[in-house]
């Protein structure tokens, strides 16, 4: 009863925390880059390669981990097969 | 059947993945948003690849549940990793976009909401799958379904409320020189998802084969 | 049909009548529940007053955890006097047996949640009863809502190892668009002008989810209780 209350106590601040969070919506619709003040322009150029850098390798390491446990239970299958031949 | 087709598949997605980037450099820049809208070229596509990967559990989920095929249950569980994944690259590279265009990380909005309480809820899937437990397969088969069935909610929730993410309306509209390089990289991506499901696919199937042997052998 | 609704009223009885002897779930659940509302109360304070719009979000969470504990403690009973088993082998439609025990839990939240309410708005200065029946449709729409996926997955993990730690992690993915609706329809109530057309819309919503949900719940509960 207390580990369940513990636990459940842990994600409600959480929770709460995320809910009071909520900001207003900063914007109505687009505002062309143009007319946002100079201190809330970001330079796009970082933005765009971090998130094509992170598709990159977020789909490149799942794709070695998907070959490498690939490779692990085919080596077993064929560890297996040779030891009942035997 | 897919050995045969693999590798001019995984040839076509490399090449269509390594010719993407020059489309999108050359496609017409955003007039409100300029460079940093070209992140929707992969970032629509990976939302589209996940809600596929969403759909393709949900229903082998429930072919599991009501006719036992052990065969879909492994497919499911290939499609709801790769549902995990690709949510992950559209839950990423949307911030990234729009701290940009909106000037915030995240918004409490009725899209970004469900879209992250969609790949919690397969995240919890994957968690059912490893620690439930004997005869977890059947508890994360139902995971699937509920998951699926929260999507049109979810499709439907930025049509009905104003919020600040694009509508879905974006897609049918694109002015001229977009809708190229937008389908050639939603093509790219339901590729990559094919390979990989396939992949993953093969891995379960071998894991239950050699389940299989182990069991065979101990009697 | 008839049997059908027999089968679920005679589960609810037996439940109802467990539970009116001992009253176990019901006190601690209504504890907890206020307990919840408290620690919130003291998270959310700034000068003396509470954040705006939180108390909306503070009834919704405290229904939710106190749905949850009522949950994991209900099927833990049944799983503990092994009359799930029993249950199960009872020629009885098993779904009717989902709606029995969904009925239960419905039950026990909307008993906790008519001692919520008027505390949550006593302590926040909430004015929740500005629109009384607006109120009860949403509560009673969102109650439904997480009681249907609930007892679904509650029942489901009966048997699983880590039952406790599971059911939190599964129920709140796929619930938090019921808190959601329930609280944006609270708030659209509770504000200085209350908003019907939006409470109204939440609560069409709220619906829509339970009828889904309950159906879904319905058709997957057999073969997802069969070994």
């Amino acid at each position: 009863m207390l580990r369940r209350a513990c636990l459940v106590l842990f994600s409600a601040v959480g929770s709460v925390a995320a809910l009071a969070a909520q900001q207003p919506p900063g914007q109505g619709g687009f505002v062309p880059i143009e007319q946002l003040p100079p201190s809330e322009q970001l330079p796009s150029a970082p933005l765009l390669v971090a998130a094509y850098a992170f598709v990159w390798v977020a789909l490149m390491v799942y794709v070695w981990s998907v070959w490498r446990r690939l490779g692990k239970v085919e080596a077993e299958l064929r560890a297996l097969e040779q030891k009942t031949r035997k | 059947m897919t050995k045969r087709y693999f590798v001019p598949l995984l040839v076509v997605t490399a090449a269509m993945f390594a010719y993407a980037p020059i489309l999108i450099a050359n496609a017409p820049y955003e007039s409100t948003m300029g460079l940093v809208q070209k992140i929707f070229y992969f970032h629509v596509p990976s939302w589209f690849a996940m809600f596929t990967a969403v759909f393709i559990c949900g229903i082998q989920s429930a072919i599991y549940l009501f006719r036992g095929r052990a065969a879909s249950d492994r497919v499911a569980a290939a499609a709801g990793e790769l549902a995990v994944v690709f949510g992950l690259l559209g839950l990423v590279t949307g911030p990234l976009w729009g701290r940009k265009s909106w000037g915030v990380w995240w918004q409490w909005d009725a899209r970004l909401t469900i879209a992250l309480l969609l790949e919690l809820t397969f995240i919890a899937y994957l968690l059912v799958r490893k620690y439930g437990g004997p005869g977890s397969e059947k508890l994360a088969a139902a995971v699937g379904i509920f998951g699926m069935a929260n999507v049109p909610f979810l499709y439907m929730s930025v049509n009905i409320w104003r919020t600040i993410h694009p509508p879905t309306s974006v897609v049918p509209t694109l002015p001229a020189g977009m809708p190229g390089p937008f389908w050639f990289s939603v093509a790219a991506f339901m590729l990559l998802l094919t390979i990989l499901m396939t992949l993953r696919v093969r891995q379960e199937h071998q894991r239950a084969a050699l389940d299989e042997l182990y069991l065979a052998l101990e009697e | 049909m008839g049997q059908f609704l027999n089968v679920a009223l005679l589960v609810l009885r037996k439940d109802v009548a467990i539970e009116v002897k001992s009253r176990e779930i019901l006190y601690t659940t209504l504890f907890f529940a206020v307990s919840c509302v408290l620690v919130f109360a003291f998270a959310l304070v700034k000068e003396g007053r509470v954040v705006e719009d939180a108390s909306a979000g503070i009834l919704w969470i405290a229904v939710a955890f106190a749905g949850t504990l009522a949950l994991g403690r209900t099927f833990e009973r049944e799983r503990y006097g092994e009359t799930l088993r029993a249950l199960l082998l009872a020629p009885a439609p098993r779904a009717a047996i989902y709606v029995g025990k969904l009925l239960g839990i419905v039950l026990l939240l909307a008993v906790a949640e008519v001692a919520l309410v008027p505390l949550v708005a006593l302590l926040f200065g909430a004015a929740f009863f500005a629109r009384p029946l607006l109120l009860a449709g949403l509560l009673a729409s969102g109650t439904i809502g997480f009681a249907a996926v609930g007892t679904l997955f509650a029942a489901m993990l009966v048997r699983s190892r880590s039952r406790d730690v599971m059911l939190p992690i599964l129920l709140y993915p796929i619930t938090v668009p019921v808190i959601i609706a329930g609280v944006r329809g609270t708030v659209a109530i509770a504000q200085a002008a209350p908003d019907e057309a939006v409470a109204a819309m939440w609560i069409g919503l709220l619906a829509a989810f339970d009828v889904v949900f309950v159906t879904l719940a319905l058709w997957t509960f057999e073969p997802l209780m069969t070994e």
